[in-house]
């Protein structure tokens, strides 16, 4: 099947070339059924990509290791689950899901608009196939997926023992999916820049691509940060590492564009900044891909070990360039039709919080970036740590949770007294009860940041609290409904708005997990025999009794832990440290120690609840098994070189797994003092279910509104655009 | 106010805000920023008492544990040298031989030829991510 993969891959280079060639020339020519041909090309993408990636799927699925990249990532004793998932482990896998994931959204917004945004769609198109080249050329040529081995090893080598973890099927093609569908506004936005309109068409067709985008990548880095948390062993959710940068730079410009895209559309305002915006948030999902591909962030001379490192920096060039070249030209079209009437607007708080959003992005920007532009100024690398990331972006998160419950409340062009009083008086009395309380019946005082924050959460909850009250009460005075009734009909009705507050109100609580775990986190790193007992916080954890599993594929040493709280057990944890074979190694080399030398993982003992987690980690160090281990292994290299026959081999393995057992079990009968991590954390849940809430809000906003709806909405939308043509003299 | 001038002074002060906070940004990153060094320029480089972050891929074979104390080599990714490194707190699950990795270290002694890392300063590349070309030296 890998020459039929190959074949497809030629293909899929073949239809982005002729689509493109399709799109432009009916777009120059006015020749709309070539501009259609172009269209259909991409359709014609998304099933060639859809037949290769189910190829490559079927290999690891089918255990080919024919396939160098399964044989890389895959083995005979990978779950048929992880199998699925091992394809995106793999760089050559990645850049065919890009593919895969790009075409099938292009597909989708290409459809939905067949009959819309004539002059815009042909352009769009040949970006969206252009970006489609490239990853199939980097696929085809630099990183094959379908490249194969004349003779096939009997086993592979399996899949890392990290990414053996649920949100890992989940994580990678939700981040691909947020990148991917990023690119879709950016191509729309070439092609108004190109073709000179620029109206709130090309907004009104991909703003909720756009919003997609922002879900998937914002569910992507919720699952990563969870991944993190119960998969890495040092008991964190975010470490301001590239890789996360990577992500978080162009949602938190995605979130800034649909914020601002609502003052274009009511008000015709900030138009320059809505194509720059978007226009930058292509960008950094593409930056983002060459970060984690290309190495660059190892040294700036790193990029050119990579063979992407190249590709993709002209590629991004190709995309800076032309995306200001185009912003400069058309700056006269772009000009606003009115101005910010006064500071106390709504216009001006979304204003505001786009130049925050903003500023948040390029502090992080800054600080990825850092290591290579000291190497590039000074010579040498500077790494710039947590701290210098919280110095920039607690004060600008605050600002932004701050305004995310001014900005829904407050009164487009100009708020009065008495607007707002009558929004704001009683979420202010809200966050003035919370901090009193906090600061009277807890220590939240020596946190001063912290403290800030749980009153802006809680402002800013009364605030999507008092607007669904109001909402729902007045339309149950108008229709006669009971107030769930009404408040259920109010959200079907209005799902951008209240889907948006929904949005507001989980990033409110994602925060407050945030703040409590970081700002009041009990950690203590320390040795343990078994009955020995550690301190943390005010829990006591002991460590009970060892434990051993010995599995055909890992070696599980660990230990179940007892936590009492003023003397009472209240929980029970069960850590472990797995170990996997080394298979990096020669047939004869370490026989039995191979088995406790390769990637070790660390199994969690969590316990989360809704006030604090309880998280224990073991890392019990083999130290008081190697000479052991050194004495078998020299015992077992003899009788490797001894086998003759297949029965002596099958004794040789059974000798082999009794002793690697036994080894094992030492732990159990003679447990020797191990390392390890504790810690409590207050809230830790409320971070997921924060995301939880803003993805659901995400969801709601992103459903097609009802019948009824959607025609008011197309109603209003035919009005602004013939308001629009009548201004342009069209 | 003439609404024309009330924008240029809007204008004049977000640009000026930018640009301070601009300047903070670059100020505070070059003060506040490590040393991250090689292997090669830390034997050049170290000064003793001083602390660096040591950058570079773990040496195949290098990785030791006694108790609670892990020894390992960091590897040039350009050089062909390697420092020795004594380290005790965290492991992340990602650190194995051939693997990138950052720690903070300090001299051990005037002219010893191990470093000690800082407790729990040790992190690891995302081992799902960067593949150098084959040959590539990494």
């Amino acid at each position: 099947m890998a020459p039929a993969g190959r074949t497809l891959l030629i293909v899929a280079l073949f239809i982005c070339g002729y689509g493109i060639f399709a799109s432009l020339y009916g777009a120059r020519t006015g020749r709309w059924e070539w501009a259609d041909s172009g269209r259909r090309a991409v359709y014609a993408l998304a099933l060639v990509t859809t037949i290769a990636w189910v190829i490559l799927e079927a290999a690891f699925l089918r255990s080919d290791f024919s396939f160098n990249v399964v044989a890389a990532h895959s083995s005979t004793t990978t779950p048929t689950f992880y199998k699925l998932a091992a394809p995106w482990s793999s760089q050559e896998g990645s850049l065919l899901l890009w593919v895969w994931l790009m075409s099938l959204w292009s597909s989708l917004i290409l459809f939905l608009t067949r009959a819309r945004v004539r002059e815009i769609a042909p352009y769009a198109t040949a970006v969206l196939l252009g970006f489609a080249a490239f990853f199939t050329s980097l696929a085809t040529f630099f990183a094959n997926p379908f490249a194969t081995s004349a003779t096939a090893p009997a086993e592979g080598a399996g899949l890392d023992p990290l990414l053996l973890h649920p949100s890992m099927m989940i994580h990678p093609p939700m981040l691909y999916s947020g990148y991917t569908l990023m690119t879709i506004p950016f191509a729309f936005a070439i092609g108004a820049l190109i073709t000179g309109r620029l109206g709130s068409e090309w907004i009104s067709v991909t703003r909720r691509f756009a919003l997609a985008g922002w879900l998937f990548l914002g569910i992507g880095i919720v699952l990563g940060a969870r991944w993190s948390y119960t998969e890495l062993g040092w008991g964190g959710y975010w470490a301001w590492d590239p890789v996360e940068n990577a992500a978080l730079m162009p949602w938190l410009c995605i979130t800034a564009f649909i914020h601002s895209i609502m003052i274009q559309e009511k008000r015709g305002m900030l138009k320059v900044w809505n194509a720059s915006l978007v226009l930058a948030t292509g960008i950094l999902a593409i930056l983002g891909t060459f970060l984690v591909r290309s190495g660059i962030l190892d040294s700036i001379h790193a990029f050119g070990a990579s063979t992407l490192g190249g590709p993709f920096l002209a590629l991004i060039a190709l995309m800076v360039a032309g995306s200001v070249g185009l912003v400069v030209s058309r700056r006269a079209d772009l000009r606003s039709e009115h101005h910010l009437d006064s500071l106390l607007s709504r216009e001006a708080v979304f204003l505001l919080q786009n130049l925050v959003l903003v500023a948040l992005a390029f502090a992080v920007f800054w600080g990825t970036f850092f290591p290579l532009i000291s190497e590039a100024v000074t010579g040498t690398k500077h790494s710039l740590g947590p701290p210098w990331y919280d110095r920039y972006t607690v004060p600008l998160a605050l600002i932004v949770v701050l305004l995310s419950g001014v900005g829904p409340l407050i009164a487009w062009r100009r708020a009065t007294p008495a607007n707002l009083r009558r929004a704001f008086a009683a979420p202010l009395a809200v966050a003035a009860a919370t901090a009193v309380v906090l600061l009277v019946a807890t220590d939240a005082a020596r946190r001063p940041l912290a403290l800030t924050l749980f009153a802006l959460a809680a402002f800013v909850l009364a605030c999507v609290a008092q607007e669904l009250w109001r909402g729902a009460r007045a339309r149950g005075a108008i229709a006669g409904e009971a107030l769930p009734v009404a408040l259920v009909a109010l959200v079907r009705r209005n799902r951008r708005r209240y889907g948006g507050y929904l949005v507001h109100a989980g990033i409110a609580v994602l925060f407050v997990g945030v703040a409590a775990s970081s700002s009041f986190q009990h950690v203590n790193q320390t040795s343990l025999r078994p009955g020995q007992t550690a301190r943390v916080g005010s829990y006591t954890f002991r460590f009970d009794r060892p434990t051993v599993a010995v599995q055909a594929q890992k070696i599980s040493l660990g230990a179940v832990m007892s936590v009492f709280e003023h003397g009472r057990r209240v929980q029970t944890l069960r850590t472990a440290r797995e170990f996997y074979p080394d298979t990096t190694l020669g047939p004869f080399q370490a026989p039995i120690s191979r088995f406790f030398t390769g990637e070790p993982e660390t199994q969690v003992g969590l316990n989360a609840g809704l006030t604090r987690d309880m998280w224990a980690a073991v890392d019990v160090p083999l130290t008081p098994l190697q000479s052991a281990l050194d004495f078998r292994d020299r015992q077992f290299q003899m009788a490797l070189r001894e086998l003759t026959t297949k029965r002596r081999l099958a004794a040789y393995i059974q000798a082999r797994d009794v002793v690697v057992d036994s080894l094992a079990q030492r732990w159990a009968q003679h447990p020797w003092a191990a390392d390890f991590r504790l810690i409590v954390s207050p809230l830790v849940t409320w971070i997921w279910i924060g995301g939880i809430i803003a993805a659901a809000g995400g969801l709601i906003a992103l459903w097609p509104a009802p019948v009824a709806a959607r025609r008011r909405a197309t109603a209003a939308y035919r009005s602004r655009l013939g308001r629009e043509l009548a201004e342009s003299g069209a | 106010m003439d609404p024309s001038r009330k924008r240029a002074i809007r204008l004049t002060v977000a640009l000026t805000a930018a640009l301070l906070l601009a300047s903070a940004l670059i100020y505070t990153s070059f003060t506040a920023g490590r040393d991250e060094l090689t292997a090669g320029q830390l034997l050049r480089l170290a000064r003793p008492g001083r602390s660096y972050l040591l950058a570079g891929t773990v040496l195949n074979g290098s990785i030791r544990r006694q108790g609670d104390v892990t020894w390992f080599r960091v590897r040039d990714p350009k050089l062909s040298v390697s420092v020795p490194v004594r380290y005790t707190g965290i492991v992340p699950d990602p650190f194995a031989a051939g693997r990138g990795v950052v720690v903070a270290v300090q001299e051990r002694a005037p002219g010893s030829p191990t470093f000690v890392g800082e407790q729990n300063s040790l992190t690891t590349k995302c081992p799902s991510k960067y593949q150098a070309a084959s040959g590539a030296a990494s």
